[in-house]
């Protein structure tokens, strides 16, 4: 069984917006909650606004909510809960303490292990992704990283949870169920997990990611199915990514007012529906390829949206779980480290608590394990850094300057025997002679897909109970038998 | 004076002013100037300068999208003269655009069909989340050359052979071409559904387009 090594108390700080700043976006934003509106096009959530005294127009499903509403509502929100998994020694606290880092999610295609070759994902990958992660000490949690396609569309998110639980004991998190079905089948499979209803509540082993759609609106099944998983207590969070110059205002600081007003107004809903349900904001925002429309999902704004939204999360005291890792890189190469390095070390500088994620390329579309083990000697790196300097009278060594004195070496001093395994060691950067890379000319990436190979091969995770494994599979068998009843509903 | 309105309605649409570019097109109305002339001489060679300057990388689509709706602006309402003198737009080809059942991703095809009305097509887009049979139904009540459709996510593109489908079903393949795209879809997904083409990119759909059309 394989830890988790999480970024913890990070000694550097970082501050991107003054709390003068926050409050103005946060003025803004509920001013565009007040003036302009969110649509919410579920009439479930139009009759919990309207219940509470919001204004909703049926027509258009705009909801104009008062500041008071949302502040009053997003204060019943808890400030701290864990993320629990199958084996509670791996549980997660979101204490505002840690930087834990998931995989990347949804992904569509998969770059071969043996051939190298991309393919379309199947569950196949799912389960093997998620025994390679489980023996990651910096993948603290799972989130589903790639779609299986070889399953039907109405069951498939459930299919892909069940892959994940019998290939790992950590934490899951998913972002494809999006209709209210799922979501009450997902609910009673984490009962399963988690021994029963009220187990659920104190310890989650599942929680919940939708997106908004951004400028200001929610998608229906999302908030639905977000719906009947706050009710479970399960974490449910809504992430952003409205997009600087499309989808968002061409600044920084507009688009952070329009995300903002998306996540909160959900999040919002959240409590007014089931008052104190765990909830986290998270935000993937960058801007668009002025050429191309594209998301980038990294550049100098997507850092600071990665540094800035844990000031407004920690301003309305929920955990955050911020994009980062989201390389728009087509391979494991310098755009990708560049993006990947810079963006995790900007959210993590700011204690987001979790980091999402390890593993895609392309704007989240590919999955590649070379990606995954480089990914996560990023994250090592950051850990190492944000660890800061100590300054004692042990790190200052006195007595070991004193012994070597001028001219001498510290090689053989005690005081190095003692401290030098904390120095960094990297796995895959190349710190070989250039003789010795010139007559076996391999690169890190390499070095990563062997060791990808190695964990798929030997790394065995602690079995799901085989009772609890066919009990979840019954859960799947009866959405799909319910689907081919009623179609209309399957995934939106 | 004829010169200085068409310079003044490519000005409109390279600035991508649309109140300016409608303003002149009811002048031109009002000066009994053909519509079909107003849009070949005074509009479209302002799309091309945007597209020019598109493609050396001096204008953004932003511009792009400003400039595609002057255009549109200014189209409609030309339009009901147009009607009048029963003089058709020669366009290189309609297209039917969506994007399909359960998907709400706009923004590609949005760009799709934004590329595809500046360089001589005749889009019809019926948004997202659209039910396979409107498909149908729009390309035939407009006489579609192509019928394109975008899909996001692997849940949803599932619906694209749908589409190609339910258009089969109504007699109206091959003579309509299909072409698809989106994220999780690749020419060897378009192949296996029965569809013409595919592209990756709002370029590539354009010529994509025009070969399907053979212009
Ligand atoms: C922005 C975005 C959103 C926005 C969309 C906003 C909007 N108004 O459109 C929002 C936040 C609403 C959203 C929602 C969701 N999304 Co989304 N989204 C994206 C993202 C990041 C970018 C898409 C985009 O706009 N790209 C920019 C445009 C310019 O590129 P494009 O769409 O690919 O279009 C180009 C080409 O594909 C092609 N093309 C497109 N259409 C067509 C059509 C034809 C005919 C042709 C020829 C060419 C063509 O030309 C276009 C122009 O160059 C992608 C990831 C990605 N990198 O693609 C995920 C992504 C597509 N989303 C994903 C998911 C999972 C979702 C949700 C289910 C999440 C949730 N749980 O709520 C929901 C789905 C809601 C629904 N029912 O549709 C997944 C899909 C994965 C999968 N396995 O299916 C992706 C891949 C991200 C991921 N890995 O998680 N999303």
């Amino acid at each position: 069984m394989a830890g988790i090594d999480p970024i913890v108390d990070p000694r550097l700080r970082l501050e991107v917006l003054t709390a003068e700043e926050v409050r103005r976006i946060h003025a803004a934003t509920l001013d565009v909650i007040e003036s302009v509106g969110v649509r919410f096009p579920s009439p479930r959530a139009l009759d919990v606004w309207e219940a509470h005294g919001a204004s909703v127009d049926r027509q258009t499903m705009v909801v104009r909510a008062p500041g008071t509403l949302i502040e009053e509502a997003l204060r019943q929100a808890p400030p701290v809960y864990p993320l629990a998994a199958r084996d509670p020694a791996l549980d997660l606290p979101l204490d505002g303490r840690h930087v834990y880092a998931g995989t990347d999610g949804c992904g569509v295609e998969v770059i071969d292990l043996e051939t190298g070759e991309k393919r379309r994902s199947s569950l196949r990958d799912v389960e093997e992704i998620a025994r390679v992660c489980d023996a990651l000490e910096e993948v603290a949690f799972h989130w589903v990283p790639v779609s299986a396609q070889d399953r039907p569309p109405a069951s498939r998110s459930l299919h892909e949870l069940a892959a994940i639980w019998r290939n790992s004991t950590k934490h899951v998190q998913t972002e494809s169920v999006v209709t209210a079905r799922e979501a009450r089948a997902a609910v009673e499979m984490a009962r399963a997990i988690a021994g029963g209803a009220d187990e659920l509540r104190r310890r989650p082993v599942l929680s919940i990611m939708q997106c908004t759609t951004s400028p200001l609106a929610q998608d229906g099944g999302s908030l639905e199915a977000a719906l009947v998983a706050a009710e479970a207590g399960l974490p449910v969070g809504f992430m952003t990514m409205a997009s600087c110059a499309f989808t968002g205002p061409a600044t920084v600081a507009g688009s952070l007012v329009v995300g903002n007003a998306e996540v909160v107004s959900a999040l919002a809903l959240m409590e007014l529906a089931a008052p104190g349900a765990p909830v986290y904001y998270a935000a993937a925002q960058t801007a668009i390829d002025l050429r191309n429309g594209a998301y980038t999902g990294g550049g100098p704004e997507d850092f600071l949206f990665g540094a800035a939204t844990n000031a407004l999360a920690d301003f309305y005291n929920v955990p955050l779980s911020m994009g980062s890792f989201a390389t728009g890189a087509k391979e494991p190469d310098w755009q990708a480290g560049i993006e990947n390095s810079l963006s995790t070390f900007m959210a993590s500088a700011v204690v987001s608590d979790m980091l999402l994620g390890v593993g895609l390329l392309y704007g989240s579309r590919i999955w590649s394990y070379e990606q995954l083990l480089m990914d996560c000697e990023i994250y090592a790196i950051v850990r190492s850094m944000l660890r800061g300097i100590r300054v004692d009278d042990e790190s200052l060594a006195m007595d070991a300057i004193r012994d070597a004195g001028p001219g001498g070496d510290y090689l053989t001093q005690p005081h190095t025997q003692r401290h030098m395994r904390e120095l960094f060691r990297p796995r895959f950067l190349d710190r070989r002679s250039y003789g010795a890379w010139e007559t076996e000319p391999d690169r890190p990436r390499d070095w990563a897909r062997r060791r990808a190979k190695e964990l798929l091969a030997g790394h065995r995770p602690e079995p799901l109970d085989p009772g609890l494994e066919a009990e979840l599979a019954g859960i799947v068998v009866a959405v799909e038998v319910e689907a081919e009843r009623s179609p209309e509903s399957a995934p939106a | 004076m004829t010169s200085e309105l068409f310079a003044a309605m490519r000005q409109s649409i390279v600035e991508g002013d649309a109140d300016r570019a409608e303003e002149l097109a009811a002048r031109a109305l009002g000066e009994g100037m053909d519509p079909l002339a107003a849009i070949d001489e005074g509009y479209v060679p302002g799309l091309r300068h945007v597209g020019d300057h598109f493609a050396i990388g001096e204008m953004f689509l932003p511009e792009m999208m400003l400039a595609a709706r002057a255009m549109k602006r200014a189209v409609a309402v030309l339009e009901p003269e147009m009607a009048r003198r029963a003089s058709r737009r020669r366009v290189l080809g309609r297209v039917v655009l969506g994007t399909v059942h359960g998907d709400i991703h706009e923004i590609g095809k949005n760009l799709v069909g934004m590329m595809l009305s500046a360089s001589g097509f005749e889009v019809h887009d019926l948004g997202v989340d659209v039910p396979f049979e409107r498909f149908v139904e729009k390309a035939r009540e407009v006489d579609a050359d192509i019928v394109g459709v975008s899909a996001l996510l692997t849940t949803t593109m599932v619906g694209q052979r749908s589409v190609v489908e339910a258009l089969r079903d109504a007699g109206l393949r091959p003579r309509v071409k299909v072409m698809v795209g989106g994220a999780p879809v690749t020419r060897g997904w378009a192949e296996e559904i029965g569809a013409d083409g595919y592209s990756e990119d709002a370029v590539g759909a354009v010529n994509l387009a025009r070969q399907l059309v053979g212009a």
